[in-house]
């Protein structure tokens, strides 16, 4: 889960990274009134799930409370690269003397974590990145070993930093690396991370990213949930424990293994050419799918006003095809005249002659089976098409 | 011969007292492999019945290798738990460990990954993983037993279900292994690994490679492959049409170098020598192509 600016500048606050003041606003009102209990200059800021929100007009000086209204009035509700802005953050305002660079992430392709500084830090940094990289400490970090007070000076020498900053910054990344750990996250960035004109080291914007598979030992995570931001389709898919993500196609795709759903979505994307559809949306319905967890699906997807036909794709493993055709007809019986929509059927693997046989017996006149994944792919987007 | 298990291949069965573990212990043991115990912490000194079979359990992984001669373990074991039953399984130097366990927290498997690299005595395979299969000989995971039998095709691949639909595809030339090495982002043993293998093995003479979009992990495979497979390798990367994934802050772009894309990988791959697909069916047929000469 991405956190939005303000959920990171608490996060970092609640882990005694020095931050500034800062709440957020979803009204002009609450703007207004959040930067008269600051006092004195503020900078209103969108708060969207995306980059180059400050160059799309995203981010305003506000000289006093009531130019803080004004600010907040023309940012909320702005449109940023498809992200609707809904809440501002007001920030205090602080006189910056220079801009560094910190982050600490997963890295993959180490299997391990990555801290990397900067005394470089601001908007440019991917390009000192590529063109000054040695001025970009990057250090791998043995999780069974973790960040010393030594390792944080080595680190922050590494980046740079003037030697008047040097222990304060290094004291800023063992508190970040606390915090990334306590919190199970996956990425923390501090960009930029601040040394203000009176020398106090700050950081200024955050950007996190917390693990899923941790929230069994977080219940406070879930707080940090946007509500707003799913699609109505993506929520009642949440809610039923479905990985769905609606697209912008017609053709409703159900699969079982994340691999093969991808696989389906390009197999009907090459399909759909010669008649101008596309799929309609991703939605895996994992590897023990049950009857009840494939009428769940069904239901969703027949619930979405733009599909035109529905392929199920399901290579049985330990879902056995059997307990896939039952989920079919029995999503049906629920849905009953609502149900519309063509579905055309592909089984394969673990029961498959059990599983072909309810469906031809059911005899339901919406469902076609056909025996390949490319031949059903062709067939559901020829039926979108009509 | 095929690579990491074989017919002499003991397993363990981590977590086998549960009902995840009970079912596919029974699975296992019906298709032949030599499960010789199960572990499970506070239930030590019991036995069960699986599938015929009177299986003893014991605390700890130490205690079981000493008692049966065990060589590899399978983790059933819910992600709460799944680091301890990892790292007990790594504390006892157990040669081969396979973590089927989907959704553990990624710091805990950063953690027994370093652990394993630390004490080098154990290859992991997963976590999130559907395991691995020598058809005739031996099968730890859940990857279903009769989808086709033994050959000269080797597999590898980060999906499940793809896994599953390639032997499929390809059910009448058969494998010699078959190795699925989960999609999270750390684990333990890589497509290079397999890779390695496979090109080491006298009875691969082919070689599949699954890929999926996101990560280098596929552009890291293939320099390997131009640097030291010379067996032909058929590759197919799902996720052509998906949409584009957001990505949070400069950190992840200044790292990757790559957009992880399908496509950047099928052109790395094809750099490389590697025919890519771009359908299952179109890589099995790509795959024909070369056994036929």
């Amino acid at each position: 889960m991405d956190l939005f600016e303000y959920q990171a500048r608490d996060l970092f606050e609640a882990h005694n990274i020095p931050v500034l003041a800062g709440a957020v606003a979803t009204t002009a009102d609450e703007a207004e009134r959040a930067a008269a209990t600051m006092g004195g200059k503020v900078v209103v800021k969108a708060q969207v799930k995306v980059g180059g929100r400050g160059k799309a007009g995203g981010v305003k000086l506000a000289v006093d409370a009531a130019d803080a209204r004004i600010k907040a009035e023309a940012i909320l509700g702005m449109d940023i690269k498809g992200h609707v802005v809904h809440k501002v953050m007001i920030a205090q305002a602080a006189p910056i003397a220079e801009e560094y660079y910190m982050a600490i992430l997963l890295d993959r392709a180490n299997r391990d974590f990555l801290v990397m500084a900067s005394v470089a830090g601001g908007m440019e940094i991917e390009e000192v990145a590529h063109t000054q990289p040695e001025k970009l400490a990057r250090v791998s970090i043995d999780p069974n070993i973790g960040i010393s007070q030594a390792k944080a000076l080595e680190i922050v020498k590494a980046g740079q930093f003037p030697e008047n900053v040097q222990t304060d910054v290094a004291d800023v990344l063992l508190k970040l690396w606390a915090a990334f750990v306590a919190e199970d996250a996956t990425l923390m960035e501090i960009n930029p991370l601040v040394k203000t004109e009176d020398g106090r080291i700050i950081a200024l914007d955050g950007k996190v990213t917390l693990d899923d598979n941790a929230d069994f030992r977080h219940p406070d995570h879930e707080a940090l949930v946007d509500h707003a931001a799913a699609n109505p389709l993506e929520a009642a898919a949440k809610a039923k424990n479905l990985n769905y993500v609606k697209l912008d196609g017609e053709v409703g795709i159900i699969g079982n293994g994340a691999g093969l759903v991808m696989s389906t979505l390009d197999v009907v994307a090459y399909a759909g050419e010669k008649y101008g559809v596309k799929p309609a949306n991703f939605l895996d319905i994992g590897g023990g799918a049950s009857a009840e967890i494939m009428a769940d699906g069904l239901s969703i997807i027949l619930g979405d006003s733009d599909v035109r036909s529905v392929f199920v794709n399901v290579f049985g493993g330990i879902t056995a095809c059997d307990a896939v055709a039952n989920g079919i007809v029995q999503a049906l019986e629920m849905l009953g005249d609502k149900a519309t929509k063509p579905i055309v059927v592909r089984l394969d693997g673990n029961n498959v002659l059990e599983g072909r046989r309810i469906l031809n017996e059911a005899a339901h006149p919406l469902v076609q089976q056909l025996d390949t994944m490319d031949g059903a792919a062709a067939r559901a987007a020829e039926l979108a098409a009509k | 011969m095929a690579i990491f298990i074989n017919k002499e291949t003991k397993v363990l069965v981590q977590g086998m007292t549960g009902s995840e573990g009970t079912k596919h212990t029974g699975r296992m043991i019906k298709y032949g492999t030599n499960i010789v115990g199960g572990v499970t912490p506070g239930k030590g000194g019991q036995s069960v019945e699986i599938a015929g079979k009177t299986l003893p359990v014991f605390n700890t992984v130490a205690e079981a290798v000493a008692a049966t001669g065990a060589n590899a373990s399978v983790v059933f074991v819910p992600p709460k738990f799944a680091k301890a039953a990892v790292m007990d399984a790594i504390d006892a130097a157990l040669p081969l460990v396979v973590v089927i366990t989907e959704g553990i927290p990624v710091h805990d498997t950063a953690t027994f990954y370093a652990h394993a690299v630390a004490k080098g005595t154990t290859r992991l395979v997963g976590p999130n993983c559907p395991g691995l299969i020598s058809p005739g000989l031996s099968n730890i995971g859940i990857i279903p037993g009769d989808i086709t039998g033994p050959g000269r095709i080797g597999l590898v691949s980060k999906s499940g279900t793809l896994t599953y639909q390639m032997m499929y595809e390809l059910r009448d030339i058969g494998f010699s292994t078959a190795v699925g090495i989960g999609g999270d982002p750390i684990i333990g043993t890589t497509h290079i690994d397999c890779l390695r293998a496979f090109q080491d093995d006298p009875d691969t003479d082919a070689i599949v490679m699954i890929g999926e979009i996101g990560g280098d992990a596929e552009e890291r495979a293939a320099a390997f492959i131009a640097s030291y497979v010379t067996k032909p390798v058929v590759g197919y990367v799902a996720g052509f049409t998906a949409p584009e994934g957001k990505t949070m802050g400069h950190a992840g772009a200044i790292v990757s170098g790559s957009s992880g894309t399908a496509e950047a990988k099928k052109v790395a791959l094809e750099a490389a020598g590697v025919k890519v697909g771009k359908t299952p069916s179109e890589t099995a047929t790509l795959m024909r192509a070369i056994l036929n000469g």
